[in-house]
């Protein structure tokens, strides 16, 4: 049996439900130091002084860092650039007197106990010289300005150059359609609160245990930062608990959990709080604009999709928000433009469907929009405009079962059901909305290094420094592994989350298990070649035999009718393990001809009632063209969990910025709203069969954002085909709905 | 003037440790703490039980969820010393049928609300007040799990649960 395709349950699930898993800030560590984050009350401005007495005085406090005394060094803006830093210049936790946003770190109590940190942390009282600050994107749109370029632009190309002559094409189309699209501000918050413990193991030696999504970006960071060799620091991550792009880049508690652990050569750990957790990256307010023109038949032909994004006044983060309509939709004439405004506040980072599930919004609620207009059905629609091309890049998809999606999704959930006029379905006091969109995300492939051994007793170790954020990748790259030499699951065991193993990239924009896998792959078919050789040198039977011709099944590798076990293979090596380390590699040249993407199609059911407007997602299904699926049943989760944050993200979600203050007012789990149990009705997800012999050696996509892209719009069309009211302000409140 | 404010804080947290004992899955644990460390803050830094989990400390996200005398509550709003005498039991100490349930229904990412989740089930199948899948929803919505793993968790539960999955 192939493990490939088995709806295997996670592997590390009884340390999971059992409190035995250990997270990073719950290492059992003798004499650990507390470390609690002072944060920054003003907006911008100058630290005056910072009165330290009173906490001093706490019995168990041991130091307070500030800019005045923290240690180091290397101070450039260069070495604080990890793997995912925009261009520009990274910030630096408690460099000088400066503040940038509010919220920032701006000293660090260090104390024996947890109480004694906390408390002294709540005892300073900062002195501040407050300067005019700007927060508000909407007072400011004025400032719009290109992003700068940089290395992280690389994976996230501007968008594509016009084409044709968009202004007149739209001008002459027979129907347009068109609209604005505001998005607030979201923040991660996964469950756990970002923690590190820094393990000081005496001569400048570091063991790290961070809450990450790319142990070796830690390590680097680290080891840049505070001037030591990579060797000296080791990153170990195997349990995050939840991270959703928060953990792409090293965050301030890294950095002051080490700063303290080495100027005190001690163990330290620090925590943020929950309100702490809405002083980083976020998914940054947007402002974008539409305007799409189609011939009377629903030809879409002409395509104009702007967006303008907050960022920091020292970096430019940007996301794809306007990229994907002409990769979607064959128009000739397209013009397209994404701008920035930097505001005071933190940068902004990725989060899940980084742009994706911010500008599918407008483009499938416009084209919604259009489908009314020719009274067409939104389905029927899509498909006018099918296309297996990708007009942004002029390349074929190397795979695209989009139609099967559409198809097969609207029968599972009985689109044709839908009654085609706005505000014409209802159940009881409640008005009745169908409505679908469609979803796109980049199918990523990064080099990464895995190493393959067999061991002495004759199992299959893999290894690479990836984490797994909770998406499954143990289970997935144990399930490759396993079938790259016709294991058991038993007979495989997978290391990650460590920086000391292979390198693997931050873990990320679903790439991780087409990258890591790949890496898989190369490392196995290296290892093969490496036990027949050895093979070859004890055992007649294998002396003609190539490495084509030998299979690999429960420990043995055959050839004809002759098998040789792995053991004696071990055996004839002189009982020594046999391993190989490879690189896996994107097919480059053959890729060159081909665009890579994951396609998704959302269907949705609102109920709305018709006298309080509130909203509930009442039944939602995604279909998912994502090649080959590993694990159906992680890959499932990955998708519901994307569609709770489509919930979300349409109904729920944002992070409040109040533009008197530059403050974010809703900083706790009270006020931020996330989907409970109760938000929660019926969720569906449907894989359909992709084929794509292109794409990579185990023709996988990834399926990690693929859940976010469709469903948000697809709820907003249902709320309009319910009620006949197009908000297109995320999340969507039901008090705009009540206005007439 | 300011600095006055701050040495009468100051004294007024200047409490002295207690000695303690919890009774935890079953076994007796003496420890000496502040009386304003939280249950959450003693299972987790001073008996190394991390198994519950803080996801906000301020009773918002359940992450947090133990069972005391048989009911479910939240450790991160309860003192350590409230509970000498109590009968505490942490995801540690629970051997339940809710556990493979979770773990065949793929009731969780992270894994890192799940301890929270798993105790708040139990507690409530031990209320036996709700009977339907949505009063079961209802009663879970104090837990959060970020992850979305909802569907599969209230799934897990049903089918410990038994009854009408309506
Ligand atoms: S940690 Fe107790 S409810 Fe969140
Ligand atoms: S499983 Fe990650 S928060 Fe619930």
């Amino acid at each position: 049996m192939t493990q490939i395709g088995q709806p295997i349950s996670r592997l590390e699930g009884k340390l999971k439900v059992t409190g035995a898993a250990k997270y990073s800030g719950e290492y059992k560590v003798p004499n650990l130091l507390y470390g609690y984050v002072v944060s920054s009350a003003i907006t911008k401005g100058k630290i005056i002084k910072i009165h330290t007495e009173s906490a001093e005085k706490i019995k168990g406090v041991v130091k307070i860092f500030t800019h005045l005394n923290r240690p180091g060094k290397a101070w450039f803006d260069m070495q604080y650039a990890d793997m995912d830093a925009p261009p520009g210049a990274s910030f630096r936790p408690l460099h000088n007197d400066e503040i940038k946003f509010n919220g920032q770190p701006i000293a660090l109590v260090v104390a024996e106990t947890f109480e004694a940190a906390r408390e002294g942390a709540s005892m300073i009282k900062v002195d501040y010289q407050e300067t005019k600050f700007q927060t508000d994107l909407h007072s400011n749109l004025a400032a719009a300005r290109d992003a700068k370029k940089g290395m992280a632009t690389l994976l996230k190309p501007p968008p594509p150059k016009p084409t044709g002559d968009f202004e007149k094409a739209y001008a002459e189309s027979d129907f347009k359609a068109s609209g604005e699209f505001i998005h607030s501000t979201e923040h991660h918050n996964p469950m756990e609160l970002f923690t590190t413990t820094t393990l000081y193991d005496g001569k400048g030696k570091l063991t790290i245990y961070d809450k990450t999504q790319g142990t070796i970006n830690c390590q680097l960071y680290v080891g840049n930062v505070f001037g030591l060799h990579f060797k000296n620091v080791r990153v170990v991550s195997p349990f995050v608990g939840g991270a959703f792009g928060s953990g792409l880049r090293p965050q301030y508690q890294l950095f002051l959990s080490v700063m303290a652990a080495l100027d005190l050569k001690r163990h330290v750990r620090v925590t943020l709080d929950r309100s702490q957790m809405f002083s980083f990256g976020h998914r940054p307010q947007t402002i974008q604009h539409t305007r799409f023109g189609a011939t009377q038949e629903g030809k879409i032909t002409a395509l104009n999709h702007t967006s303008v994004a907050e960022t920091s006044q020292f970096e430019d983060y940007t996301e794809n928000v306007t990229n994907w309509s002409s990769m979607m939709y064959p128009a000739d004439n397209t013009l397209f433009e994404q701008k920035l405004v930097s505001l005071d506040v933190n940068s902004p980072m990725d989060m899940r469907a980084p742009g994706g599930s911010t500008g599918l919004h407008a483009i499938e609620a416009t084209m919604d929009e259009i489908s009314y207009k020719l009274n067409i059905d939104p389905l029927e629609l899509r498909l006018i405009n099918y296309s297996t091309f990708n007009n942004a890049e002029k390349k074929p998809y190397s795979s695209k079962e989009l139609k099967a999606c559409y198809l097969q999704g609207a029968e599972k959930f009985g689109w044709y059901k839908r009654s085609p006029q706005p505000r014409s379905m209802s159940r009881g006091q409640k008005l009745v909305g169908y409505g679908m969109a469609t979803g796109i995300w980049d199918a990523m492939q990064l080099p990464a290094r895995a190493e393959a051994i067999i061991t002495k007793d004759g199992k299959l170790h893999v290894k690479s420094a990836v984490t797994d954020i909770g998406v499954g990748t143990l289970t997935v790259m144990t399930q490759i592994a396993a079938d790259e030499f016709g294991l058991n699951m038993e007979d495989v065991l997978f290391f990650y989350g460590d920086s000391k193993l292979p390198f693997a990239p931050i873990q990320g924009g679903s790439f991780t298990t087409a990258t890591v896998g790949t890496a898989i792959v190369f490392a196995s078919k290296a290892l093969k070649k490496k036990l027949l050789k050895i093979a070859k040198t004890s055992n007649e039977a294998f002396k003609k035999a190539e490495i084509e011709e030998v299979t690999f099944k429960n420990g043995m590798m055959i050839y004809k009718d002759c098998s040789i076990s792995f053991l004696e293979i071990i055996n004839t090596n002189k009982d020594k393990p046999i391993r190989t380390t490879n690189f896996g590699y994107p097919h480059a040249l053959k890729l060159r001809k081909y665009a890579r993407a994951v396609h998704s199609a959302s269907f949705v059911e609102v109920e709305v009632d018709q006298e309080l407007g509130t909203i509930k997602v009442t039944r939602a299904l995604t279909a998912v063209a994502a090649g080959r699926i590993i694990n159906p049943k992680t890959a499932r989760s990955q998708v519901l969990g994307g569609m709770v944050w489509s919930i979300s993200k349409a109904l729920m979600e944002e992070t409040i910025m109040d533009a008197q203050l530059g403050k974010y007012i809703n900083q706790s789990f009270a006020e931020y709203h996330i989907p409970v149990h109760a938000d929660i009705n019926e969720l569906d997800v449907l894989f359909v069969q992709e084929d794509d012999k292109i794409i990579n050696e185990l023709g996988i996509k990834g399926v990690g954002e693929v859940g976010l892209v469709a469903m948000p719009p697809a709820i907003a069309n249902a709320i309009y085909h319910a009620t006949g009211k197009r908000i297109n302000r995320f999340p969507i409140h039901f008090d705009e709905l009540m206005e007439s | 003037m300011e600095t006055e404010s701050f040495t009468k804080t100051h004294q007024a947290t200047t409490v002295t440790p207690r000695t303690i004992t919890l009774s935890i899955n079953g076994q007796q644990h003496a420890l000496t703490i502040l009386p304003y460390v939280s249950l959450l803050d003693a299972l987790r830094e001073y008996l190394d039980l991390t198994g519950t989990k803080k996801g906000c400390d301020h009773g918002q996200c359940g992450a947090c969820t133990v069972i005391c005398d048989g009911k479910r509550i939240i450790s991160c709003l309860t003192l350590a010393v409230m509970k000498e005498g109590a009968k505490i039991t942490t995801i540690e100490g629970i051997n339940h049928p809710i556990q493979q349930a979770f773990i065949d229904h793929d009731a969780f990412q992270c894994g890192y609300c799940t301890p929270g989740q798993i105790c708040s089930a139990i507690g409530l199948l031990e209320e036996g007040k709700v009977k339907s899948r949505e009063e079961v929803k209802d009663s879970m919505s104090g837990n959060l799990c970020r992850c979305g793993a909802n569907q599969q968790i209230i799934d897990a539960i049903m089918q410990v649960k038994g009854g009408d999955n309506e």
